[in-house]
């Protein structure tokens, strides 16, 4: 299993936690695997061909995955993964 | 035993003695004596008073007056001269601090520019890396504010205490009640006045040596450039994407850096895009989130401390970047999570196919602006 890290406005999607628990090879398994776990999350990843929103970024070790091996990037167990769409807010 | 011949004695017997001819020797670091010196000293850095004092003071028996900053160095400098043979030497207790709070006047270097006599930045002036030139520096820098609302009132307030010459605002709106639980630059008995005009009231009242240019409109294609031109740093605290693509794209033709910030509920974003040096705005999200999968803060609420916690950071990045000071946050993001008390950190990089300051447009900036050969962005 590995660690994904669930940015404030996606946490309603998730029961409200801050970090689940996802499994899966690659980023893209991972992802998938988080996305059938909570189902609300799904249109806010990925587009109707299943690639990641270009406003939503996934880190891997605190590193853009678009500059890895994208959704196919490897993931280990201690891995920790972060999702951080766009904010607009300031206050 | 001999009686000790160190004395501690209090600023008006040194005044009396300085005007008796005795000697005068200021025993701290050369960035303080700068700062502010009583006439007639002699600067002897505390590890240089051993190989330097029977140079300056020859003869030993004649009244000897030392002081520093608070009286610590002073007295220990004292004992090393009394232990050379010096028969005559007074500390002065409270160092030139007590000096000054008893009014008594001080000394600068006629090279030092007004604004290293100016005491309102004497805590700047003292700091090596400050000092008279980075706060001359702050004092002709022009920093614009993109919103004068919760991210923009605490890094306005600071930056003018700071001293920062000019402060540009961008505000078309007008305050509100509902504003007034985090956007500390307005107050209570001005709701409905604008914005740009309260935080001008507020910053006049800490600084009036700060310049403020309101812009009293709201932040377009037709404008930006007109706007942003001549300023030497940019804080984003917008809360629209609109704003922030458009003001991205006109401050990466102008090569200004964007210290930006985004806040939700317990949580902000910081990172500064410094044009070229990292990514853009665009690099980080090329195309914005579809409105309902972004909601704003009016909608979802923040935590008022929120945007005044990441406002200072951001005006604390102002400052790195115009004294070019430590390592701003150029290609990194700091998230700051309140409820965890903890701040965790993602590298971004530059795209070189960004539409706003991919390698196609670098190679024309680079023209335009005469620029070294591309460091490649971290990653």
């Amino acid at each position: 299993m590995t660690r994904v890290r669930i940015p404030p406005v996606l946490r309603v999607h998730v029961g409200d936690q801050k970090e689940v628990d996802a499994s899966g090879a690659t980023v893209g398994e991972v992802l998938t695997d988080l996305v059938g776990r909570h189902p609300g999350l799904g249109e806010q990843l990925f587009t109707a061909d299943g690639a990641l929103h270009r406003f939503v970024n996934v880190y891997l070790n605190g590193r853009d995955v678009r500059y890895l091996e994208s959704l196919d990037t490897t993931v280990g167990e201690r891995d920790a993964i972060i999702i951080l769409p766009a904010m607009a807010g300031g206050a | 035993m001999a009686r000790t011949p160190v004395r501690e004695i209090m600023p008006a017997e040194a005044a009396d003695l300085i005007a008796q001819g005795a000697y005068l020797i200021d025993t701290r670091e050369v960035h303080e004596w700068n700062a502010g010196r009583i006439a007639g000293a002699t600067l002897i850095p505390p590890i240089e008073v051993l190989d330097r004092i029977e140079q300056v003071a020859p003869d030993k028996s004649k009244q000897v007056v030392v002081y520093c900053a608070a009286g610590a160095r002073s007295m220990r400098a004292a004992m090393q001269m009394a232990q050379m043979g010096y028969s005559n030497v007074a500390s002065m207790a409270g160092g030139i601090g007590v000096w000054k709070q008893e009014g008594r006047p001080v000394e600068l270097p006629d090279s030092t520019p007004a604004i290293a006599r100016n005491p309102r930045y004497a805590r700047h002036l003292v700091m090596p890396e400050v000092g008279p030139e980075g706060q001359g520096k702050l004092n002709e820098s022009k920093v614009l504010f993109i919103g004068a609302g919760g991210l923009g009132s605490p890094g306005l307030l600071y930056l003018a205490a700071a001293g920062v010459g000019t402060l540009g605002i961008v505000d078309f709106d007008v305050v509100d009640l509902t504003n007034l639980q985090r956007q500390v630059v307005h107050a209570d008995d001005r709701i409905g006045m604008k914005k740009t005009q309260s935080a001008a009231m507020t910053i006049k009242a800490l600084n009036p040596e700060v310049k403020v240019v309101a812009h009293e409109e709201m932040l377009t294609e037709d404008n930006v450039d007109r706007i942003i031109d001549g300023y030497d740093v940019i804080i984003d605290g917008t809360d629209t994407f609109e704003v922030r693509y458009t003001l991205n794209d006109a401050a990466v033709r102008a090569a200004i850096p964007v210290v930006h910030a985004s806040v939700f509920r317990f949580e902000g974003q910081l990172t500064v895009f410094k044009p070229f040096e990292g990514p853009c705005y665009r690099c980080l999200y090329p195309t914005p989130p579809p409105p309902e999968l972004a909601p704003g803060c009016s909608v979802a609420g923040v935590l008022g401390v929120v945007p005044g916690v990441m406002g200072l950071l951001q005006a604390t990045e102002a400052v790195k970047v115009l004294l070019d000071l430590g390592d701003p946050l150029i290609g990194r993001l700091l998230i700051w999570d309140a409820l965890d008390g903890s701040f965790s950190e993602v590298t971004l990089r530059r795209d070189p196919h960004c539409p706003a300051c991919g390698d196609g447009v670098l190679a024309e900036q680079r023209q335009t602006f005469n620029m070294p050969t591309l460091t490649p962005a971290a990653g």
